[in-house]
């Protein structure tokens, strides 16, 4: 016995090298965030940072603009996800496997160019490149990410259940409100994140999709890390503080829900 | 009971049945109504997702420079593409393409390798230990999985400018360590707590030395485990354009998705990338093909 507790010991070593790694590569950058939003070129501590951004008018503007774009893609896509993971996991298809797999597939295609594509089809079809091709843009990009996680757990679920429903009375109306969606809240909530998460963040694809016309929070970030040179950082880490918060609290949102229920993300 | 009775009796039922069929053909016709619809919102989708990817591999077999400019059908793209000589406007293809795909296939190979090796080694570790330290370094394992590209690139960058470390290839392969590796931890884990775990000690009773235990019997039941987490960490080293932004420094050194976002930037866009990503495509949607008549193969074997 003795000896199998000593072998398990020395295996814990075994990740050892991953923890460092992760102290290194992600807890202290992520401390260095803090660190540069509350100090000063100099070195020197300062809320400046900060108070610069509540104090700039276009900056707060641009955050709630984002999140505004963020929410309404992420509705966009569940109204438009769920009925296609809902169809999906319900129907009987020969191989329901390549259904999912064809709404997948596209994301092998590097996403910068198959937005380049995107702005291409609305040149071709004389549409204005703005807002509504943002969000055809971001909800094109991130569908699936609503699709996979509500499909997964609409497929994981007792089937029984149903039927038992049906037994005691139920229309199909109430089946699908009391039970079919009750059940799936895993797999949209997973999905709210993995949609809402990369688009509040994003920067590359609105200054594709709109020819730099819209500004989103996250190319803010970058305009301050890339253009403004040194004298930037700080106020470009006090930004990037403000876009961790925001992601915490979305991610915590997940969580609290996925707390015992079988979580229905990608893996 | 009389016979007219009986004729009676059989008649009623013959017309409750035939109600009964009635009632049943207008369900499955409705049913197969539902069906249709649903797929055809299905199709749909599919249509308007596929619709960009269609636009790229239609507009690979001509060879305007600008994208969505149709100047008749050849393979004129293909053939610089292979050639890195565009005979047409004798010129070369643009140089850095090749070296973009050069090290975004490299930096997608070693960083897979190495968050392979990490992650197995941290997820066997992981599984041995006492479940609060378990809990502490899983969630350390999951900040990398929730952040956005930009944070994880910006933190990164802000780490290599304090410690005063260059940009360059080391440290966009650091970069993309860390948002695989939690990958791999997780297809490996799987694969731990379904194993056995008298196996491994059984071989060491067994007089097999720790090192001949791990590669015989650990190795083999771990192995769909690392390998998906490898391929999870290819594709996303692959797709990566956000954090490798950050990271790669401005020593000219770039990935094909830095190199189409530079390149997108310009105003233009290199107009060989249209048949490579065709090429890319088609490459994969092959291979899910066949691995899916593979998986159906055996399954069918299974079920005799």
């Amino acid at each position: 016995m003795k000896k199998l507790t000593e072998l398990a010991s020395a295996r814990r070593t075994w990740a050892w090298p991953y923890v460092l790694f992760l102290v290194l590569f992600v807890v202290l950058p992520l401390l260095l965030i803090f660190y540069y939003a509350f100090t000063t070129p100099q070195g020197d501590f300062t809320i400046y940072n900060f108070v610069k951004f509540f104090h700039t008018s276009e900056a707060v503007n641009t955050l709630v603009y984002s999140m505004a774009i963020a929410f309404i893609t992420t509705v966009i896509c569940l109204l438009l996800g769920y009925p296609a993971a809902y169809i999906m996991a319900m129907a009987e298809f020969k191989t329901p496997q390549v259904m999912a797999l064809l709404f997948i597939l596209p994301m092998w295609i590097n996403f910068l160019l198959r937005t380049i594509a995107t702005v291409e089809l609305f040149n071709m079809f004389g549409l204005p490149l703005g807002e509504g091709a943002l969000l055809f843009g971001m909800c094109y990009d991130y569908l699936p990410f609503m699709i996979y996680p509500i499909y997964n757990t609409l497929q994981k679920m007792d089937r029984s259940l149903i039927e038992a429903a049906q037994d005691l009375g139920a229309n199909k109306a109430n089946v699908f409100t009391k039970v079919i969606l009750p059940l799936s809240v895993p797999g949209i909530y997973s999905g709210i994140v993995m949609v809402f998460m990369p688009t509040v963040s994003t920067f590359a694809i609105a200054e594709l999709l709109t020819h730099n016309k819209i500004t989103l929070f996250g190319s803010l970030i970058q305009r301050s890390f890339g253009e403004g040179g040194i004298a930037m950082w700080n106020y470009g880490a006090a930004l990037s503080l403000i876009m961790l918060v925001i992601i915490a609290a979305t991610s915590f949102f997940d969580q609290e829900r996925d707390h015992d229920t079988q979580k229905g993300g990608l893996l | 009971m009389s016979l007219l009775e009986t004729m009676q009796n059989a008649k009623c039922k013959m017309q409750v049945e035939s109600a009964a069929q009635q009632e049943a053909r207008r369900r499955s016709r409705e049913l197969a109504a539902k069906r249709v619809a649903g797929q055809a919102y299905l199709w749909l989708l599919l249509v308007v997702l596929y619709a960009p990817i269609l636009l790229i591999f239609i507009f690979s077999f001509t060879q305007s420079k600008v994208f969505g400019n149709w100047t008749g059908f050849t393979f004129h793209l293909y053939e610089n593409l292979f050639t890195g000589y565009d005979s047409t406007a004798q010129v070369r293809v643009d140089p850095n393409l090749y070296r973009a795909i050069f090290y975004t296939v490299l930096i997608a190979i070693g960083a897979a390798c190495i968050a392979t090796l990490l992650g197995t080694l941290a997820a066997i570790g992981l599984y041995n230990m006492r479940s609060r330290a378990r809990k502490g370094i899983t969630f350390l394992n999951s900040i990398p999985m929730i952040n956005p590209d930009i944070l994880t690139g910006i933190s990164l960058f802000l780490l290599f400018v304090f410690l005063g470390i260059s940009r360059g290839f080391v440290t966009v392969l650091i970069a993309h360590v860390v948002f695989c590796t939690p990958y791999v931890v997780l297809s490996v884990m799987p694969r731990l707590t379904q194993m056995n775990p008298n196996l491994y000690e059984a071989a060491l009773d067994l007089g097999a030395t720790p090192a001949q235990a791990l590669r015989k019997v650990m190795l083999p039941e771990l192995r769909p485990g690392m390998i998906s987490g490898f391929i999870l960490a290819l594709t996303l080293s692959i797709d990566d354009f956000g954090v490798t932004f950050f990271t790669k420094g401005s020593n000219g050194l770039e990935t094909l998705s830095t190199f189409i976002y530079a390149d997108a930037r310009k105003g233009g866009l290199t107009p060989e990338l249209r048949p490579l990503f065709s090429l890319i495509f088609l490459t994969i949607l092959v291979l899910l093909i066949i691995m899916n008549i593979r998986t159906n193969k055996q399954q069918k074997k299974l079920q005799k």
